[in-house]
């Protein structure tokens, strides 16, 4: 079983630069404290707040808008962008892998800045047990410009408003 | 068989030529392709050169089958996907593991007491910029030392008695999203590794070092100029013809083929008689086929070299502009064997894209390629005289074009078979295959290039062909006929390597985590043992004392385990059908274990 975790780790960023230096250092977080002011001011991150102002729900709404099992636009990108990024490692509709845990029960106790925080500056559990790494997506612009669509998909299939699969698109009447 | 006097001078004048090389190096080929066909022994990844997985040990047949057992088991303490399988070298086992890529010395004269453990240091961050689990499919033996390709690339050489270092050398950069999962080959006086990085945009290469050192004796590029391919324009040979100059940047759009994938990590064979070897190349990247128009050579290509300078002899490419993912890195099966009823120096290779492909393994010809999975329905048949499949327009990802979902291809990504590989038994004559029986719906769209970031571009789901509900075979394969002889059904894909035996029996693990051995003849189950994990690695053979014993490592993962474990879903009705809905994850938990059974 896992256990909790504290997401939004001070080291994260330090974490994220451990893998922008290259891999080459041995020892990654020398080379990450010395790097680190470098990365606050990447530029991927900063593009998270470009994404468009629609993509982002008003605080009390939910962050997805689906009826009667069909998506709009935003959270069938956010479907996409899961499938490219996210389902390598947390299986097909978050539904979790022999890999990574599933994402639909995660957000069940996740808030959304914490399911942020863990995606832009990644997580590690490596010790002799486990070899747990989540990346760091801060620098990935498919990620993290996209982010908020991505959560909620993930939302919607977490609450158990939108089943498996490729979903629906609402006033789609052919399912592509 | 001593070495000719006339292979030896010649070697001798090679190593001259080359420099630095001694008389020794000569050797250290000769007995390995010695110790490989002692049965006892499992000295070689594949199990010999030709990598049949084959042995000729004689104690367990289909009459006692039934009485294999469990006999001892090793647990590495190691959670993920456990892929590739140990090595016997005299009284010692070798056994590997994924990330972090220990390696055991397991003494068999005393119960397997560990002789040696080496555990390398790696940076973490390499972790998530593998494609899929963290596997590794295991070392290699040369000289006295054990080959071990770290999931950071990093080539180790150890001593096979102590496990210290002998040298090492970095292959590549993982910032850049290149990793090491392969199983290294050694030949003659080189350790051969291939690289693993399809979905980050990697510029896949094969590369031979030197065991004296670990320096660099060639790198040979999957796509580029011809001078990075090791391609001779005149004298390199495609479908009867050379291949002529630039035969792969004409395939490409701009500088694409920098990043364009056609990595390397599958199993490479060997024919010392004609010094050539045999490997084959990745997806190009990315998985949006409107993003790289073109051939994209040579991805996905077969590619025969010979074995001191990388050149390549002649090249094949399986599946032109990819559009589905179907790397073209499974085995290749050397066999001397009828085809069409001619005996015919044969390499045999069940690709991921659904086609047993036959070539004349001294030139390259393509004789025969035809399915080995019914459900196969992206192209209607290769054609023989130009080598290229006719691919079938509604299944085309390119043709539906980007932000298109193409429904209902078969097979899924994951091939009708991955690199598991699969057995020829020279006595039956007949292959055996393990294989997925998945289809997909696969959606490309447009995706942004960053190094050490995914490459992908494409979303896709996965289910069981149209009214059926078992996601893998086991086949028998003839490729004299091009036929299947029998299959079995398997609740989930089948993702184990081989092993067939002198005495009739055919072994594989599934991924649920059964060891079977079945009737070569008939596909009759004989035996089966449900091992503590699911089954993604080779089932080896070895004797000790007197004693045939069966070796497997169980422990689920790599992309099967990523893929099934949830379970998949059907978009399609009439898919009622409840096994394939099952999650793996309901059958089977994480952990890596090496079962050895024996039948007295
Ligand atoms: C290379 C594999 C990999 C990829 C790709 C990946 N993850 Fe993860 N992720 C993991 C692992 C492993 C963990 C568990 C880390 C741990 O145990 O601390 C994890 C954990 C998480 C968690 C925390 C879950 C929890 O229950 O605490 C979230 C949220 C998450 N990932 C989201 C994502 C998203 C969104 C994407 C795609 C943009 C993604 N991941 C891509 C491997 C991956």
């Amino acid at each position: 079983m896992r256990r909790d975790r504290p997401t939004g780790h001070p080291q994260a960023e330090h974490r994220m630069v451990g893998k922008l230096s290259g891999l080459l250092a041995t020892t990654a977080l020398a080379a990450a404290l010395t790097l680190a002011a470098a990365s606050l001011a990447a530029p991927g991150i900063a593009r998270a707040d470009d994404a468009p102002a629609d993509a982002k729900p008003p605080a009390d709404a939910k962050p997805y808008v689906v009826q009667n099992g069909r998506v709009d636009h935003h959270v069938f990108n956010g479907y996409r962008r899961y499938g490219d990024n996210c389902l390598r490692c947390h299986g097909p509709d978050g539904a979790g892998s022999s890999y990574a845990p599933a994402l639909v029960d995660s957000l069940k106790h996740m808030t959304k800045e914490q399911f942020e925080d863990t995606v832009i500056n990644g997580r590690q559990d490596v010790n002799t047990a486990n070899q747990n790494v989540m990346p760091a997506f801060g620098l990935n612009p498919d990620v993290v410009e996209n982010l908020d669509e991505i959560y909620g998909y993930l939302k919607a299939r977490s609450d158990g408003v939108l089943g498996r699969g490729r979903p629906k698109k609402i006033g789609d009447d052919d399912d592509n | 068989m001593k070495p000719s006097k006339r292979l030896f001078a010649w070697a001798v004048l090679m190593s001259s030529a080359a420099g630095i090389l001694g008389a020794g190096a000569a050797f250290a080929n000769d007995q390995l392709e010695k110790m490989s066909q002692d049965p006892k022994q499992w000295v070689i990844p594949g199990g010999d050169y030709n990598s049949q997985r084959h042995t000729k040990l004689t104690q367990i047949t289909t009459e006692n089958a039934h009485k294999l057992h469990p006999v001892w088991t090793f647990s590495t303490g190691v959670l993920r996907g456990h892929e590739g399988g140990p090595l016997v070298v005299g009284d010692m086992m070798y056994v590997h593991t994924p990330f972090p890529n220990k390696v055991f010395a397991l003494d068999l004269n005393n119960e397997g007491r560990i002789v040696w453990a080496y555990e390398p240091k790696q940076d973490p961050n390499v972790i998530p910029v593998m494609c899929c689990d963290t596997v590794n499919r295991g070392v290699a033996y040369g000289e006295g030392m054990i080959f071990l390709h770290q999931a950071d690339t990093t080539l180790v050489a150890l001593d096979a008695k102590t496990g210290k270092v002998a040298w090492s050398v970095k292959d590549d950069d993982p910032a850049k999203g290149a990793t090491g999962t392969s199983a290294p080959l050694v030949v003659k006086d080189k350790v051969l590794v291939g690289v693993s990085g399809g979905e980050f945009g990697v510029q896949g290469h094969m590369t031979a070092y030197n065991i004296k050192d670990g320096s660099v004796a060639w790198r040979a590029y999957s796509e580029g100029p011809d001078d990075q391919l090791l391609f001779d324009p005149d004298k390199t040979m495609a479908m009867g013809k050379p291949v002529g100059k630039d035969s792969s940047l004409k395939t490409w759009e701009g500088d694409q083929w920098k990043i364009g994938g056609g990595a390397t990590w599958g199993w490479i064979s060997y024919d010392p008689k004609l010094n050539l070897v045999y490997y084959g190349s990745g997806n190009p990247s990315t998985w949006n086929p409107s993003q790289r128009p073109g051939d994209n050579k040579w991805s996905m290509t077969v590619f025969a070299r010979d074995a001191d300078t990388g050149m390549a002899k002649w090249v094949y490419q399986m599946t032109p502009h990819d559009e589905w993912d179907y790397d073209g890195i499974n085995e290749m099966i050397l066999a001397d064997t009828k085809v069409h009823g001619k005996e015919t120096k044969a390499l045999v290779h069940f690709d991921r894209n659904g086609f047993a492909y036959v070539l004349d393994r001294t030139n390259g010809a393509l004789l025969e390629a035809n399915k080995f999975d019914p459900a196969v329905n992206w192209a209607t048949k290769v054609d023989l005289s130009t080598g290229r499949p006719e691919v079938v327009a509604q299944y085309s990802t390119d043709h539906n074009g980007a932000d298109h979902n193409t429904k209902g291809v078969c097979p899924a990504a994951l091939g009708s078979k991955d690199e598991q590989p699969a057995s020829f038994s020279p006595q039956t004559g007949l292959f055996y295959v393990p294989t997925n029986h998945v289809c997909m719906d696969y959606e490309p769209y447009k995706v942004t290039y960053t190094a050490g970031q995914p490459y992908v571009g494409a979303t896709l789901s996965m289910f069981p062909p149209k009214g059926e509900s078992h996601l893998g075979n086991f086949i028998a394969y003839d490729v004299n006929e091009g036929k299947i002889v029998w299959s079995d059904h398997e609740t989930f894909s089948v993702w184990s390597g081989a092993l067939t035996t002198a005495t009739g029996v055919a072994f594989y693990g599934t991924l649920d985590g059964d060891l079977k051995a079945v009737d070569a003849k008939t596909g009759k189950l004989l035996y089966k043992f449900k091992t503590p994990s699911g089954i993604i690695g080779n089932v080896n053979a070895f004797e000790h004392n007197g004693k045939e014993y069966i070796a497997v490592l169980s422990g689920v993962g790599g992309w099967a385990g990523i893929g099934m474990a949830a379970g998949l879903t059907g978009d399609t009705d009439g898919l009622g059908a409840v096994g394939a809905y099952k999650s793996l994850s309901s059958y089977t938990q994480l952990g890596g274990v090496l079962t050895v059974f024996s039948v007295e």
